[in-house]
């Protein structure tokens, strides 16, 4: 029994479609419903339904709801079948609580949507289906509801079959399953109906028993939000949280963020002995070989992976507030263990759900789904939602109010969706002492986060041969730059120089060398750190040019090696 | 399954350490309400593990409405010593000294006064922000509705119809001074993942829930443990019965069932069996149509 799987599921679709009447009658059919409890119903005085019994009573628990007739907000159920335990949210279809619908469907493994048969899909399964695709939830099973009114025709089943097909192609939802039922009758819902022949598909609950749980888990990139420190004494110092994604074992290497110090792991203290190895999403607490600083809202990632550190980056938002909202006010942002002051810097557009348009839009009101640029007045280090659902989620909240006021998917960013931070009060640092500068980065922290050495190369060739260097570099996870200003060459060894203090590799790309500029330039470079590579050493393709500069450069010890690199050794 | 999966009891445990954490880490005064129940036990074994190998850091707080039972307390007072937490014991005095009693006042009222009341007054007293409960939504059918944080107003009060949204486990902590947060890291437990938990951890129970002899009164379908003078209805006689409580509450408002489950797993095999639900002998929950929901909004946990 406790070595069951669990699978959170949660409903979705428009108003009176039947969620809260399927999910009580799958719990009575799967015996979550106690005697007492049905005794209960059958006494009521309320029931909406054409039944012996309302079975919607068994979740709609407030008496709002029962006075009403509608689910208002999301009801957690429980069953367990000698398969699976599963978790049930099950939400409102009425618009005016959508955000209890994107409460229940943020944690779910699958959607079931709902479709009343005599009306098709309507405005509100759209919008229900197209939250379920930004929460990126892996399955959805679209449960054609009602067959009974529509003497469980084939056509009818085909044709919203076909209509959803296409909506949710457009949107990207993903493992469809569709379902002919009635949640009044129980047909399709736990055996197979005799009034659907035509029907080759299995029963719902054999779907939910057997659809896979938890694949999207990340094992290989480590990212371990700290939640909280535990310090008990002197002796004792361990970071707490749960790992978001990767796995962890004593004597693995890590890093830390923001100050981008490499260590390793030394131990996995738990209350049961230590672990031999973590893996998500197990709350785990991790003591570190170095007295490193770390506090809450710092995490430890892999060295190899990073995530994306930036202020600025965009994101899909649904709007969750009565009262519109959008730039130029201050929210707080919750993401992963840090709580941030940021603003909606722009919003790109607002998306219509029913033609999936772009529109243009100044505000964001209720229910709204819009694509923002988002702006933090501190770091933040993430992946995008749909690659890493823990490092890509976050809300906001109302600081006045302190109500949550939406909820943010962090997308991947290209240049078209993301200008790139204006640069305010810079300060023009020119020396390379760390201690002279007041900074408080350590040149030992910038090479750590950049993985390899600053450098300078000097090349002569080809202009082709820089960019190709540069790509090639980058792709290897360098952080590098090309300096190519012909018409102001005499600047190229200042600049060089700029980019190595902050740590990268500088490519000085010139065509008619000045021998004093060279000079410079060296000079300014750290010993072994200067690369001079004159157009006539190199080979006459430009893919073998890059080749012979990248082994020069990892003789330097600029790069770490490849065979280096994949053992996971510090530089 | 693999070996990279967590087995449900594992994945819920990991999904309450990290709750518990994060109250700790964003609130100012946290506090621990405590009950001396089976899920009381499993939530402060779940803090053990959430702060290890540090103490809890934060209080044990059980609202005393003097009809416990005695064993209850024994318990309690031993296991607060063995876990080195500070405890504190709240009880509206007041009321008592008043002659507040549920013979005389009802179930409702004396509930009001001995459970609410007191528990808001020693929340107020304590000036916590955050206080941690043991319930789980699979009790009944307006805990079903509550968030993992749910937002307390100055009075302790709940709104079902205004809950803020809850995604993810990004949970919202900020309240204004006076308001409060109830945390609820149990939720997605059910009443068999309590009982298959207590078995997997050896977690240590108060002798109650399980069966032995016990004098009781037959009174309708319930059985009232004897306790506390109850008063007796004609023709009422006082019987030995093999019994157990299921869930704990004061005396005179846990009906216990008749069972000879005296084992751990006697009573896990007894509850596949059962076909009714924990909260049936609970009597203050059947006052009215929709009294949890009631004693909810008013600040009961
Ligand atoms: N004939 C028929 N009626 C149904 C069926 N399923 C649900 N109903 C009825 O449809 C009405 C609405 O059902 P609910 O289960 O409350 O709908 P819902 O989707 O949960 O509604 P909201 O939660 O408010 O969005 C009730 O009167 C049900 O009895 C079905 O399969 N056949
Ligand atoms: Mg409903």
């Amino acid at each position: 029994m406790s070595e069951s799987q669990l699978l959170r599921f949660s409903t979705a679709g428009s108003v009176d479609d039947g969620k809260s009447t399927l999910i009580g009658r799958l719990l009575f059919e799967a015996k979550g419903v106690y005697e007492d409890q049905m005794a209960s119903l059958q006494k009521s005085s309320i029931n909406r339904s054409t039944g012996p019994i309302d079975f919607s009573l068994l979740t709609d628990g407030l008496r709002a709801e029962r006075e009403q007739g509608i689910t208002i907000d999301v009801a957690y159920r429980y069953f367990a079948t000698p398969k699976r335990k599963f978790i049930i949210a099950d939400t409102p279809g009425h618009e005016q609580y959508t955000r209890n619908m994107a409460t229940g469907a943020s944690t779910a493994d699958l959607a079931i949507v709902l479709i009343d048969a005599r009306k098709g899909v309507l405005p509100q399964s759209r919008r229900h289906a197209y939250i379920a695709s930004l929460l990126g939830i892996p399955y959805i099973a679209v449960a054609v509801n009602k067959m009974d009114l529509v003497e469980f025709s084939e056509t009818v089943f085909d044709q919203i079959q076909k209509d959803f097909s296409a909506y949710a192609e457009q949107i990207g939802l993903k493992n469809l399953a569709f379902f002919p039922i009635s949640a009044l009758d129980g047909d399709n819902i736990v055996e197979r109906s005799a009034r659907t022949p035509w029907f080759k598909g299995t029963p719902l609950l054999e779907h939910l028993e057997s659809v896979p749980v938890a694949e999207d888990r990340n094992f290989t990139e480590l990212r371990f939000p700290v939640q909280y420190v535990i310090r008990p004494n002197l002796d004792f110092r361990g970071f707490a949280g749960q790992l978001a994604s990767g796995v962890l074992k004593p004597g693995d290497e890590v890093m830390s963020l923001p100050a981008g110090r490499v260590t390793r792991v030394k131990e996995l203290p738990t209350f049961d002995g230590p672990l031999k190895e973590a893996f998500p999403p197990m709350s785990i607490t991790v003591v570190l070989e170095d007295e490193i600083d770390l506090s809450r809202g710092d995490m430890l990632v892999d060295p190899n992976h990073v995530p994306h550190v930036s202020r600025r980056f965009a994101a899909k938002l649904v709007w969750m507030l009565d009262e519109a909202g959008g730039p130029n006010r201050t929210y707080l942002l919750k993401h992963a263990t840090q709580t941030v002051p940021c603003e909606i810097r722009r919003i790109r557009h607002r998306v219509d759900i029913n033609t999936l348009e772009n529109v243009q839009a100044e505000k964001l009101e209720l229910n709204e789904i819009a694509a923002v640029v988002m702006e933090t007045r501190r770091p933040l280090y993430f992946d995008a939602y749909s690659k890493n659902r823990a490092m890509g989620a976050f809300i906001l909240i109302d600081p006045i109010s302190n109500l949550t006021v939406a909820a943010g998917m962090i997308e991947e960013s290209t240049p078209e969706s993301v200008e790139p931070l204006q640069l305010r009060n810079l300060e023009f640092v020119g020396e390379a002492n760390e201690s002279a500068t007041g900074t408080q980065l350590t040149n030992a922290e910038r090479f750590a986060r950049a993985g390899h050495y600053p450098a300078t190369v000097w090349l002569t060739a080809r202009r082709a041969v820089a960019y190709l260097l540069e790509r090639r570099l980058f792709d290897l996870g360098c952080q590098v730059h090309v300096l190519a200003d012909d018409s102001e060459s005499h600047l190229l060894p200042e600049l060089s120089r700029v980019l190595s203090n902050a740590g990268l590799i500088a490519i000085c790309s010139i065509a008619s060398p000045d021998p004093g500029e060279r000079d410079r330039a060296a000079g300014f470079a750290a010993a072994n750190r200067f690369l001079e590579v004159p157009a006539k050493e190199l080979p006459a393709r430009d893919d073998d040019a890059v080749e012979v500069i990248i082994k020069r450069l990892e003789d330097l010890g600029v790069l770490r090696r490849k065979d280096r690199f994949e053992r996971g050794e510090g530089i | 399954m693999d070996s990279r999966t967590l087995s449900h009891l594992r994945a819920l445990e990991a999904e309450s350490i990290h709750i518990m954490r994060e109250v700790v880490a964003e609130f100012a005064k946290p506090v621990m309400l405590y009950s001396i129940g089976k899920d009381s036990s499993v939530m402060v074994r779940l803090a053990q593990k959430a702060f290890f190998p540090g103490k809890l850091p934060f209080p044990l707080l059980h609202v005393d409405t003097t009809y416990k039972f005695q064993e209850m307390i024994e318990f309690r007072d031993q296991f607060a010593k063995d876990l080195g937490a500070e405890l504190i014991v709240h009880t509206n005095q007041k009321a008592i000294d008043e002659g507040a009693n549920p013979f005389k006042l009802g179930t409702s009222k004396c509930c009001a006064l001995l459970k609410t009341r007191a528990l808001l007054d020693a929340l107020e007293a304590g000036g916590y922000d955050a206080a941690f409960g043991g319930a789980r939504r699979d009790e009944e059918k307006s805990r079903a509705k509550e968030r993992v944080f749910s937002f307390r107003d100055k009075f302790g009060q709940w709104d079902p119809k205004s809950q803020r949204p809850e995604l993810w486990s990004l949970y919202n902590s900020k309240v204004e001074k006076g308001e409060s947060i109830r945390v609820f890291p149990l939720s997605n437990w059910t009443e068999m993942d309590v009982w298959a938990y207590i078995e997997l951890e050896n977690i240590p129970i108060v002798p109650l829930y399980y069966a032995k002899e016990r004098e009781m009164v037959v009174r309708g379908n319930q059985l009232i443990p004897l306790e506390h003078n109850m008063p007796l209805n004609p023709g009422e006689k006082p019987q030995m019965i093999m019994s157990r409580m299921r869930s704990l509450g004061c005396t005179y408002c846990t009906g216990g069932i008749a069972s000879d489950a005296d084992t751990m797993p006697k009573i896990i095999n007894e509850l596949v069996q059962f076909r009714r639900s924990e909260r049936e002998n609970r009597i203050i929950d059947h006052d009215q149509e929709g009294s949890m929901e009631i004693k909810k909004r008013e600040g009961y946990f």
